[in-house]
């Protein structure tokens, strides 16, 4: 059941954006019984409509309203419009990612006091750690159904996985399985075991992987206490002379300007959509945008230290099949300088149809080099590297000279890579295609990082509000009623795929909500 | 000479090369066709000899030697239309005059793929082959007739997925 919220009514938590972090904040808020407005930029798509083609399912899904980019990341020059590929839908990118849910390490909540100052980076502690995150991740591993956590078996590896483990194992690699995954093994919670059917990327047609779209959000609906509003695309915060925050102001599905009042916004549109919508609501009290009295909002974004890395067998391997990212080696991700670079990274298999393995291998190449690597696909494996970027003030997203359908200034992500992602890139290349010489590869393709899928930090997570825009809790330190829900709170990257982390931070956050709303503090 | 005649004698240039050395294409009136006849694509704006080159181009940028031409024409017979009509012109223009220079009557009559490349390399940069290249990346490899020459399935949801069908059938490690 929808629960229609009046705009005028004041008592409700609008929360913008339905992914990994609005989704499910959205749903914990409901199930406790508070009343919710969930503001969603784009439509409504469940399995049944997910199209297995990756450029069909591209255009239903993806977000792709203008975005501008600069800086020296080649992203800037092979899809200067495309800084991301993620989604613009309910449930938002958990539609598109691929499952793996791998918890931070330790270490990596402290990634200042661990790695100490590193020149050009700001790095920073988490006002978190990993004991006051471990039951958050209990219950976050338990609702995505993770595979390898629980009593939950882990999925079967498919062909590429195979090549991947051989290699690895040949290496010495210890930690080589296929990975903790939400994407269930077995049924879990009323979805299916997975079908090994390929096409993760593109929306699970089985709803065998977790996504907020099929799971929290209709749980939340059903409550009566969540409204999903769709197609509806949020221009500016509003406050009033208190320096609260007093409600919302979007564009419905009509392009009809609307308001809708609100007693607590929580902004999770992501790492490009959030900040820019911070910057977007400046008023003459707060000129520089909301909650930006630090001028940190926009700063610090991350998109993991990330690459590929394919090669060629003499025979079929056929990677397309099955479960795409059921492969993980854990032995780099630790911190060891002695390799040349703080912090660490994974490495996880990865397979491309042909038509994005011919957009994405070598973006911009054409040629006899390029086309007889086409030619062997059928005989290729992949893999793709996750690892920890470094936090740089610089790497920003700020507003654009261009403009969206709304006449609203769009993003512009401005990223540079640090000399510390180079050099962990470049160590990770060379370990990945010695996985695959490991197995008889005839030839290896370093391959350079596709538009960004994680996009964290441009609203990070501070102990001082000097350093950052919110605290632990991702309240913002300037305006106690404006949360921050979604990645953009990330202080530091950690070098896992970041889902787990922003659902558990998010079930975290309702609950603090909530019982901040009862104690009559919010 | 105007540019009806450049046209006509482009024309029959390609002809005659066509038929002496069974090359990829012949030129008819106002179409391309396969020496066997399997395929053929008219043109209605563009020249034959502009649509010939453009095939040549896209077979020299991406070229696939188990790929027929077909597929090719596919991908670049959006083309032959009045918005691209100044943009082929120059480009294919451009792409003459450097063959010429090197010593050849136009580009198609470049005998080996590497001579022709060097062509390429050499406009890289420009918009014209920026736009040919960029276009050919979704006009070729989304076609799904070709997804089984490089052994790709599709999609597999119809049948079921892969979990009965192979996904761990990797025999040779």
């Amino acid at each position: 059941m929808t629960a229609p919220f009046d705009l005028n009514d004041d008592s409700v938590v609008v929360v913008i954006g339905t992914g990994a972090g609005g989704g499910v904040v959205a749903n914990e808020l409901a199930q406790k019984g508070v009343s919710v407005v969930a503001l969603e930029a784009g439509g409504r798509y469940l399995p049944e409509d997910y199209i297995n083609d990756e450029w069909e399912s591209f255009g239903q899904l993806a977000w792709v309203d203008p975005r501008t980019t600069s800086g020296d990341w080649r992203v800037a020059k092979d899809f200067s419009g495309l800084p991301a590929w993620i989604v613009k839908a309910v449930g938002g990118t958990t539609t598109h990612w691929a499952g793996a849910s791998i918890r931070f390490q330790d270490h990596e909540w402290k990634a200042l006091t661990t790695y100490g100052a590193v020149e050009g980076a700001s790095l920073l502690d988490w006002p978190i750690d990993a004991a006051e995150m471990a039951p958050w991740y209990d219950k976050a591993e338990a609702k995505l159904g993770v595979t390898r956590t629980g009593d939950r078996a882990g999925l079967p590896g498919n062909n590429n996985f195979k090549v991947f483990e051989k290699g690895a194992k040949a290496l010495g690699y210890k930690e080589v399985h296929t990975g903790r995954m939400a994407i269930n093994s077995a049924d879990y919670d009323g979805r299916m075991a997975c079908q090994q059917t390929g096409f993760c990327f593109q929306g699970c047609k089985w709803g065998a992987k977790w996504s907020a779209a099929y799971t929290d959000i209709p749980r939340g609906e059903a409550t009566g206490n969540l409204e999903v509003r769709e197609r509806a695309h949020v221009a500016r915060i509003l406050h009033d002379d208190a320096g609260k925050v007093t409600g919302v102001e979007y564009f419905d599905k009509d392009g009809n300007l609307q308001m809708q009042k609100a007693r607590i916004v929580c902004v999770a549109g992501n790492s490009f959509e959030s900040p820019r919508l911070l910057l977007n609501s400046a008023s003459s009290m707060f000129p520089n945008g909301l909650a930006n009295s630090s001028d940190q909002v926009g700063r610090n974004y991350m998109r993991h230290t990330t690459g590929s890395v394919y090669a060629v067998f003499e025979k079929p391997v056929r990677m397309w099949r099955g479960t795409t990212m059921a492969g993980i080696v854990q032995d780099e991700a630790r911190h060891d300088p002695s390799r040349g670079f703080v912090g660490g990274y994974e490495l996880e298999t990865l397979a491309l149809g042909i038509p994005f393995m011919a957009a994405f291998l070598n973006p911009g190449g054409w040629g006899r080099s390029f086309t007889t690597a086409l030619d062997a696909y059928e005989n290729m494996a992949g893999m793709w590297i996750v690892g920890e970027d470094m936090p740089q003030a610089t790497n920003r997203v700020t507003l654009s000279e261009t403009k969206d359908q709304w006449g609203l200034p769009v993003a512009n992500v401005n990223f540079s890579d640090h000399p510390n992602d180079i050099a962990m890139r470049n160590h990770a290349y060379g370990r990945g295609e010695a996985i695959y010489r490991a197995v008889g590869a005839t030839r290896t393709f370093p391959t350079p990082p596709y538009p960004s899928t994680h996009n964290l930090g441009t609203n990070r997570m501070s102990e001082k509000p000097e350093d950052g825009v919110c605290n632990k809790w991702g309240q913002s330190h300037d305006i106690a009623n404006l949360f921050i829900s979604d990645g953009s709170q990330f202080t530091t990257g950690a070098a896992e795929n970041p889902t787990l982390t922003i659902v558990a931070l998010a079930i975290r956050q309702a609950d603090h909500i909530a019982s901040e709303m009862a104690a009559g503090n919010l | 000479m105007t540019t009806k005649e450049r046209k006509g004698l482009t024309r029959r240039a390609l002809l005659a090369r066509s038929v002496a050395a069974g090359t990829l294409a012949v030129i008819g009136a106002g179409f391309i066709a396969a020496p066997n006849g399997a395929w053929a694509l008219e043109v209605s704006v563009i020249s034959e000899h502009e649509m010939a080159t453009l095939l040549q181009m896209a077979r020299d940028i991406y070229p696939h030697d188990r790929i027929a031409d077909q597929y090719y024409a596919v991908a670049v017979k959006g083309y032959d239309a009045e918005d691209r009509k100044a943009m082929v012109a120059e480009g294919v223009a451009a792409l003459d005059a450097a063959a010429q220079a090197a010593g050849h009557a136009d580009y198609v009559s470049v005998g080996w793929e590497e001579d022709r490349v060097k062509l390429l390399q050499a406009m890289e940069d420009t918009p014209f082959f920026q736009t040919v290249r960029g276009g050919l990346v979704t006009g070729l490899y989304n076609q799904k007739e070709v997804w089984p020459i490089f052994g790709y399935e599709g999609e597999s949801f119809s049948k079921g997925g892969y979990i009965d069908r192979g996904f761990d059938d990797i025999n040779w490690l």
